[in-house]
């Protein structure tokens, strides 16, 4: 029995063969994976998983692919690490960062789902990927597609700094540089999806490329000892990630490899481009587009996709969700580093200075179990923390001048 | 002919505006709305527009120009 029985419209909830579709003819609603889970049942188990690779296809079973991975084979299973020290300075007695700043080839968590997409992609028979994307997603995509031999173009805005390209163009992928905004990569690609055979990851291929999401969820409970997390802080910019791992705690329930989910899902955003936070403070189950204006770029979405989804579910596990300035995003990422020595990119400073901001609210309590995912590598936003981590000291060569610039003793 | 599908918001001063109906005045285009949430505070339509590309692109200007924001149906998608 194939394990996915179709894609399903998210909102009236017709379905489709599982081909390269993304949008629901009828209601123009998104298309969702939908699995036999009974079939999966009958095949998945925890001995089943823990024999499996050490990558994010030991969760092969419900990941929407039919046969065996081929492309991105070391993406996920990165460390779920005892933060004792920033645990400590917190207040939380158990804290667990998920590092996806480690993970396999890029260093961040779009390794996982660049992996599942082009794995599917591929089985459909497409031999082009493409993506729109400033930072994260083009990196993936663009390292993913070379390991595999496929043709990959990048979409970026006309505007964008050239260091940010540099990250891409070593790859060797087509980079197309669009005279125009935001908004207007944004179109452009839309109607690109629709004319070529092309596997877009983030738009034709993306009931497939979301999945990919899911196995932080799983890696969590798995390196908990199967057990689901009390609270979790996740970075929002589409707002997938947090419907995600949603999505795959449940699904860990629903097939007996979890006892309960009391998971509740925190959203962290900044507050330069927080649509889905402001709306969820606010009471809304909508949320207003905004335009963005922060250093978190990678979160920067100021129309997200999955808003909506991620309003329900935190709403559905009693969550909250929090905004950071600027500046405590620095701050976090600063504390991160000196406590855990861990070096993170913005986003990752929204989730620690979220955290920071719900145990201080009394949100996040001391004995909560707690994650934090920390989704990107500090080594590819430098630029944000360049002016607040001060300078080297500078001596002569000299042992008296050392000693005597840091009060030694001699000999001591 | 063209078929383009876009999420249309309405600034929430213009929600008691028949902004659609308006455009399918103003220019040669069919809209046909798939999904639609319009209340006191919020107003958005996810709309099919049918007619030459030119003129879609056009209706698509005309939509700005009332203020509302206009983009694909999938929304954002440069991540």
């Amino acid at each position: 029995m194939p394990k996915m029985q179709a894609l399903s419209c998210r909102e009236c909830g017709k379905e489709y063969p599982t081909r390269d579709l993304h949008v629901c003819e009828l209601c123009f609603g998104p298309l969702e994976v939908k699995y036999d889970y009974e079939a999966i049942k009958g095949r998945i188990s925890r001995a089943k998983i823990e024999s499996g690779p050490y990558s994010l296809w030991r969760y092969h079973d419900l990941l929407p692919v039919e046969g065996e991975p081929t492309v991105g084979l070391y993406a996920g299973f990165t460390p779920l690490i005892r933060a004792r020290n920033l645990g400590a300075f917190l207040g939380i007695d158990e804290l667990y960062l998920k590092n996806d700043c480690v993970n396999h080839p890029t260093l961040s968590f779009k390794d996982r789902v660049v992996a599942v997409a082009l794995t599917r992609a591929r089985e459909l028979g497409f031999e082009t990927v493409a993506c729109a994307s400033t930072g994260n997603l083009a990196n993936s995509v663009a390292a993913h597609a070379a390991a595999a031999g496929m043709q990959c173009y990048v979409f970026i805005p006309g505007d964008l700094e050239a260091a940010k390209i540099l990250g891409n163009l070593i790859y060797r992928p087509n980079v197309v540089e669009v005279e125009g905004t935001y908004d207007d990569v944004n179109r452009l690609c839309s109607e690109i999806a629709g004319e070529h055979r092309w596997a877009f990851v983030n738009i034709n291929i993306r009931p497939y490329y979301a999945e990919g999401s899911k196995t932080l969820a799983f890696e969590t409970v798995e390196q908990l000892g199967w057990r689901a997390p009390d609270q979790v802080v996740i970075p929002m910019a589409s707002g997938s990630l947090l419907t995600k791992i949603w999505k795959g705690l449940k699904e860990f329930e629903k097939l007996g490899l979890l006892d309960h989910v009391p998971t509740k899902l925190n959203g962290a955003q900044a507050e330069g481009c927080s649509p889905i936070a402001t709306a969820y403070r606010q009471g809304r189950d909508f949320f207003k587009p905004v335009k963005p204006q922060t250093i978190a770029k990678s979160l920067a979405i100021g129309n997200p996709a999955d808003g909506y989804y991620a309003l329900k579910a935190t709403a559905e596990s009693k969550g909250a969700m929090e905004t950071v300035t600027d500046d405590e995003i620095v701050d976090a990422i600063k504390l991160l580093a000196q406590t855990e020595g861990i070096f993170a990119e913005t986003a990752g400073g929204v989730t620690i200075g979220v955290l920071r901001k719900l145990v201080k609210q009394g949100v996040i309590r001391r004995n909560d179990v707690t994650v934090a995912y920390i989704t990107g590598n500090g080594l590819k936003t430098q630029e944000a923390v360049i002016d607040a981590v001060g300078r080297p000291i500078r001596i002569q060569p000299s042992l008296t001048h050392f000693t005597k610039t840091f009060g030694l003793k001699e000999g001591a | 002919m063209a078929k383009l599908r876009f999420h249309i918001r309405y600034p929430e001063e213009k929600i008691p505006e028949p902004i659609l109906y308006e455009i399918g005045h103003e220019y040669k285009v069919v809209t046909s709305i798939r999904r639609a949430d319009v209340r006191e505070t919020t107003g958005w339509l996810d709309v099919e527009f049918t007619g030459e590309p030119d003129e879609i692109e056009r209706a698509i200007g005309g939509l700005r120009q009332k203020g509302c924001i206009v983009d694909p149906i999938e929304l954002n998608v440069v991540e």
